[in-house]
């Protein structure tokens, strides 16, 4: 049986390369690496030392990678991929060339000037306002600061004095800021096609409304998302008072029904565990995932977490996370010891945990890996009482939710790593079980009005409901979304929805404080609101939602006229109401039951919120599905995720299509295998494949919602895998673009010391070899060059040629989750083109920062379970930059406060300047890439970024129109008292929060940014560590941005099993 | 075999390949004064505006100061142009009927914005601002010209990079006391005519220029003509 993750490499079989006619593979196909598990098994155990890799590919095809990794962009980006002919090919040259000569000649168009008739009054046109808000997701609220220009929400960032976020945001709301603008939003009420007036739309809901009043509403529905607003929850309540016999349901197919179950098992009622990781010195995560956002409470769960994996040379303690999970996690990832498991095997091995650690439970567990691990995990617990925590993850089955809490009861966590309170969710309800009723009744035609209030159930849905079926069969239909989806396309009435910055509601953070949610512009395309839509049905009809909410609180606040407007204004500038977290609820958890799960070795599958379209909303989001999902570096499509044994077993490789079947339904699946996936399990993300999306979404991915069933909302064992012969599906995998040379170790040679001499990339010790040897990531690297050998200008010593500061930028390798975050923050503030998936294909995607993973291996067991490593890659800003002197134009230039400035309206695009990078920053604009047609994309854009052109290079700038206006601010103070009373220097301080957009998200605080010249910056403070470290130091580049080096803290006794199973 | 080409070849040869550097010279000089011209830069054109406004009449007439209009001069990148409210403060108390003025009337009444033909219009590339020169001592006067003598607005330099750099190079010979930006009347110090600056006359704009330079701080030349200053 495979359940354990540290197989027995002679079960590796060797992958034949498929003899199947590759008439289907798109033309834009990238020439990818042919996988041979053989040839991946060869270097491994021929490598001495630790080995870091980028994918397998890389292992078993080393000549096809060195190819990859001295150009550039892969081959393919520079060649011409488009189905043209010759002759079309130069009717085209001939037009661009007259047209290139006639451009230079042409004159700038004469533009208009527009002054407001009466300017607001705090508005100055060219300086951004901030406004505080939220934006409800089905975990709780994410509290904001949304940078507005002349009222266009250009950026969002988290609100820093909220205790949830501060100042941090993540993936999908810093993408969220696209969807406001999407061209394909809905735009206009219609019924059945035709174009309607809301005052039409009212008016038939009135009437239908009228006649069920008669029957107190018994044919009445309403279906909303997760409500986490109290104002919409009291609106609710107000509308089923005059109808008492119809009913609300609340249904996301992403919800928390697992952990709903799990704590009325463990408590009786329904509270939610707030996790306190800053407490925590033991972790263990039984198939949690909380390292990502869409897990409920990321951001405060990974800020707490990195503040623990902070080690200093005098304090060199941290944290120890212990995972089991059945996918290769960004929470694995960071694991210091992980054990990969199918989620089938997860309950067992939860309840013989428990057992272990005397919370009821029981049973064993019969794999020795598997034993092994939970015996260390056990004792570890055991000795680090109150200090601990068990974490369940949100798709594990109930009794695994009460087995955690019951442990975590069991080890003195709860009050001090955990703490139970109310529910963010207004009302919560088994969503999957109402969701089932509603269907039944639908089907028994008692429902005759249904109003659905966002989501999108026809298409997400469990498979076995039937809900399409059911739902047509509802005589009239309602739904109000901000897409034409399956939804809309089956309903009679289609009413467009708000953006949340479009509309003013209110919601509760996941720690229980109330954010009012306030719109910072109208909407754009005619949406309405969810609490306006419900008024319709309210005794109060016709009050607008600002009214709704504003009256909800008043009520609530009892306050008088006054004070209640200054209340308001506070709550609204504030972002949030002071003092309404939860109280910690004092519950107790009954000791857990033995789990009755029994092992079933057919194959399973498992089913997961995508890493960035979500549940689906997110699928006509360019910026979302284009940001690689980490890990798998996968963009555009989701995929089979397996392990390359599983998939060598079934003789598939990457992008082979297979046939999938479970309880008989079917759906057709690209694979793609991941390192650390345990055998014998399927991962698929939720959320692609829609049929009716806009542009961007449609043609992505299949849609795994046709597998998912209402009782197998998690995993699903049993699914059997058909090849679909001679079909091949392209995946966009960007984990092979923008290689970096990295050295080998020298045989012979320990961890430590080793990664630095042998110049890696990577370089990280344990807590043991770092306590031992704090100089770990720098001894025995080369001597640094001398300054004087260089033929570079040595300007950073020439004092006229240096500015006030000097900037640079750290990056820790050890609180950096993965999470994307930075990659879509830099998207949004500098401008940065969406290509599509042909385009990734060919290695032409944009992004200015990526996030590079590298796995770790010792030896060939541990492609099983390999240690993963995130290394976010910017430009280094090098001060002895290898770009600069190339460029025959002077487009790349170095600027006396040592950026490296990209100027794009000089640039002539040779691409000199990326052939000579060493880190491969540098994108090229082979295309017209951003949108310069499609006008609600204007608005959207940073006023202050060049928006760029075709045959353009582009990189980071360490956000330096950032920069430029913290230093314009600063020069404007010079000579006014600064703090201390002291005349300001004109100079940018570090109290002036100068940061980079990457910076500013960061939940971890991975990104440090700051004047390197100031010796009391948090920035030299940080390179002063001695983990501190450069990226390829050798090429005496001098590159600004600097790497801490990562420190583990593995238990040694499963690092022994580890040691020999690989010497064995 | 014959003589390919007769002797009258080589005074062909030598008279092309004079030519061609007097066409190709000739070529680039108009390239280079088409680009600099007027045609291009603008300089000097009197775009149509909807009304016929007067910095003249306003400035140099009624005394207001730039301000009052321009009131984001000093606090951010942009200067503001005024709403019509600002026209109105006025214009409701005084020639209320005056037809030239009836399209700010309008635009009051109707609650619809007026639509100015921009004078002075950077490329999109390139990130100038006012704050910063305001601050500095870069009079209004020294870019705008001599904006309050024009019945009607045209744009006194070329603004091409070339004009920028001049000063950024140099920035000496431009700057003047903060308070003075404002002014325009102000006139450089010269040997009949001192600048009071700091308690001290200076009867020289080069020594002034230095000490103005030094007290407010002003960037190096390096910094100043750093692509990022303007470019990003």
């Amino acid at each position: 049986m495979a359940t354990d993750g540290n197989m027995n490499m002679n079960e590796l079989v060797t992958v034949k390369p498929a003899k199947a006619a590759p008439a289907e593979v798109e033309s834009a196909a990238p020439v990818a690496p042919v996988l041979e598990l053989e040839a991946v098994r060869e270097q491994l155990a021929g490598a001495k030392g630790v080995q870091y890799w980028r994918s397998l590919e890389e292992l078993s095809n080393k000549e096809g990678f060195d190819q990859m990794l001295e150009r550039e962009f892969p081959r393919q980006a520079s060649e011409w991929l488009d189905p043209v002919s010759r002759r079309g090919f130069l009717k085209l040259m001939s037009a661009s060339l007259a047209l290139a000569g006639l451009s230079a000649c042409t004159k700038q168009p004469e533009e208009a000037i527009v002054p407001y008739v009466q300017q607001p009054e705090d508005l100055i046109p060219g300086k951004p306002l901030f406004f505080a808000t939220a934006r409800p997701t089905p975990f709780g609220a994410q509290p904001l600061l949304v940078k507005s220009q002349m009222y266009r929400p250009v950026k969002i960032e988290g609100n820093p004095d909220h205790a949830m976020s501060k100042g941090a945001c993540d993936t999908y709301t810093q993408g969220s800021l696209l969807d406001l603008y999407d061209p394909d939003r809905m735009q206009a009420i219609s019924k059945v096609g035709g174009t309607r007036t809301w005052g039409e739309f009212v008016g038939e809901m009135r009437d239908a409304a009228a006649a069920e009043k008669a029957k107190q509403g018994s044919g009445m529905r309403f279906l909303t998302e997760t409500n986490i607003s109290p104002t919409f929850a009291d609106q609710m309540q107000g509308v089923l008072k005059l109808y008492p016999q119809a009913k609300w349901y609340q249904y996301d197919p992403v919800n928390r029904d697992n952990a709903r179950a799990g704590s009325r098992m463990a408590f009786g009622q329904y509270v939610e565990a707030q996790y306190q990781l800053a407490a925590a010195d033991v972790i263990v995560s039984l198939d949690a995932d909380f390292l990502y956002p869409h897990f409920p409470g990321f951001l405060k769960l990974a800020s707490d977490f990195a503040t623990r994996r902070k080690p200093e040379e005098n304090n060199p303690e941290m944290n120890r996370l212990y995972v089991v999970e059945s996918q290769m996690s960004t929470t694995g990832s960071k694991a210091d010891n992980r054990l990969p498991m199918r989620a089938s095997d997860v309950e067992q091995f939860a309840s013989a945990l428990a057992a272990a650690v005397g919370a009821g439970g029981g049973g064993t567990v019969s794999n020795e890996a598997a034993k092994k691990f939970l015996d260390v995990v056990a004792n570890d617990l055991k000795a680090n009482r109150g200090k601990c925590v068990v974490i369940p993850g949100e798709n594990q089955s109930p009794a695994v939710h009460a087995l955690a809490a019951s442990m975590n009861s069991a080890l003195g966590a709860v009050g001090k790593t955990v703490v139970y309170t109310d529910t963010v969710e207004t009302n919560s309800t088994e969503q999957g079980a109402g969701l089932k009723e509603l269907v039944a009744d639908m089907n028994a035609g008692k429902v005759s009005l249904l109003i659905t209030l966002g989501g999108n159930p026809v298409f997400n849905a469990p498979a076995d409901l039937s809900f399409e079926a059911a739902y047509t069969k509802v005589p009239l239909r309602a739904h109000v979304s901000t897409h034409m989806d399956e939804t809309s396309r089956l309903s009679h009435w289609n009413v467009p929805s708000t953006h949340y910055l479009e509309s003013w509601s209110d919601a509760r953070a996941y720690d229980g404080t109330i954010s009012i949610v306030q719109p910072l512009i109208e909407p754009l395309y005619n949406g309405h609101n969810p609490h306006e839509v419900l008024t319709i049905f309210s005794d109060s009809p016709g009050i607008t939602p600002f009214e709704t909410v504003q009256n909800y609180w008043k009520a609530q606040r009892k306050l008088s006229g006054a004070e209640f407007e200054a209340w308001w204004k506070r709550t609204l500038h504030d972002g949030f109401i002071a003092n309404t977290a939860f109280a910690p609820k004092t519950v107790s958890a009954k000791s857990a039951a033995a789990s009755t799960a029994q092992n079933n070795p057919a194959m399973e599958i498992v089913f997961r919120p995508d890493p960035t379209i979500f549940d689906g909303r997110f699928i006509n989001n360019g910026w979302l599905q284009e940001i690689p999902k980490p890990v798998t570096k996968l963009t555009w499509d989701n995929a089979a995720i397996m392990s390359p044994v599983t998939a060598g077993k079934l003789g598939y490789e990457d992008q082979s299509v297979a046939t999938i079947t479970l309880g008989g339904r079917k759906v057709d699946a690209p694979i793609k295998m991941v390192p650390g996936h345990p055998d014998n399990s399927i991962t698929v993300y939720l959320g692609y494949g829609r049929t009716h999306t806009g542009r961007v979404g449609s043609d992505t991915g299949f849609n795994a919602y046709k597998l998912r069933t209402l009782a197998n909302s998690g995993y699903a064992v049993g699914a059997t895998l058909e090849r679909v012969a001679g079909k091949k599906w392209a995946l966009a995998v960007t984990q092979h673009h923008h290689l970096v040379e990295q050295g080998k170790p020298k045989a012979g040679q320990s961890t430590t010391g080793d990664a630095a001499a042998s110049r890696q990339i990577i370089r990280a010790a344990t807590l043991e070899e770092f306590r031992k040897n704090p100089e770990f990531a720098v001894e025995g690297a080369n001597e640094p060059v001398s300054k004087d050998i260089t033929l570079y200008p040595n300007w950073t010593e020439d004092p006229t040629k240096t500015g006030a500061h000097q900037w640079g930028m750290a990056i820790d390798m050890n609180s950096c989750i993965g999470c994307n975050a930075c990659v879509i923050a830099c998207v949004a503030e500098n401008n940065i083109a969406v290509v599509g998936k042909d385009q990734v294909l060919a290695g032409r995607e944009m992004h200015w920062i990526r996030i590079d993973t590298y796995f770790e291996s010792k030896g060939p067991a541990d492609v099983a379970n390999p240690r993963a490593y995130f290394q976010p890659v910017p430009c280094m800003q090098c001060e002895n930059a290898p770009c600069e002197p190339v460029c025959p134009v002077g487009a790349t230039v170095h600027s006396p406060e040592g950026l490296n400035d990209m100027v794009y309206n000089r640039c002539v695009g040779t691409r000199y300047c990326s052939n000579n990078c060493p880190y491969k920053v540098r994108r090229f604009n082979f295309l017209l890439y951003s949108d310069w047609d499609t006008q609600s994309y204007y608005p959207m854009r940073n006023p202050d970024v060049t928006v760029r052109s075709r045959g353009v290079m582009e990189k980071c700038t360490y956000c330096v129109q950032r920069i430029n206006s913290a230093k314009i601010d600063a020069e404007k103070r010079l000579g006014k008292p600064d703090a201390n009373g002291q005349p300001h220097d004109g100079k940018v301080h570090e109290e002036d929060h100068v940061q980079t957009a990457c910076q500013q998200t960061c939940p971890t605080g991975a990104i440090v940014f700051g004047n390197v010249w100031d010796p009391n910056s948090r920035v030299s403070q940080i390179k002063k560590q001695s983990r501190n470290y450069a990226l390829l130091a050798e090429l005496n580049t001098r590159p600004r941005t600097t790497y801490i080096a990562t420190v583990r803290n593995p238990n040694a006794e499963l690092e022994e099993t580890k040691q020999t199973e690989t010497h064995g | 075999m014959a003589q390919f080409f007769p002797p009258s070849a080589n005074a062909y040869a030598r008279t092309s390949l004079v030519l061609l550097i007097v066409i190709g010279g000739a070529l680039g000089l108009t390239g280079y004064e088409l680009a600099s011209s007027p045609w291009v830069t603008r300089e000097g054109v009197r775009p149509e505006q909807p009304v016929p406004f007067s910095h003249q009449h306003h400035v140099s007439g009624l005394g207001i100061d730039c301000r009052y209009c321009h009131t984001t001069v000093e606090n951010s990148s942009f200067a503001n142009i005024p709403p019509t409210k600002t026209c109105m403060n006025c214009h409701s108390q005084i020639w209320t009927n005056a037809p030239l003025l009836e399209p700010v009337r309008a635009s009051f009444r109707d609650n619809k914005s007026l639509v100015w033909t921009r004078v002075h219009d950077l490329p999109d590339f390139v990130y100038f601002s006012h704050e910063i020169h305001v601050n500095k001592g870069i009079g209004c006067k020294s870019c705008h010209g001599p904006i309050d003598e024009m019945p009607l607005t045209y744009q006194a330099n070329s603004l091409q990079m070339e004009w920028c750099l001049d000063c950024h190079r140099n920035t000496g010979k431009n700057l003047r006391p903060r308070e003075e930006v404002f002014n325009m009347t102000y006139k450089q110090p010269d040997r009949s005519h001192a600048v009071a600056f700091n308690g001290v006359q200076f009867f020289d704009q080069e020594k002034l220029g230095a000490e103005i330079q030094k007290v407010y701080h002003v960037k190096g030349t390096q910094e100043l003509i750093s692509c990022n200053t303007c470019h990003r």
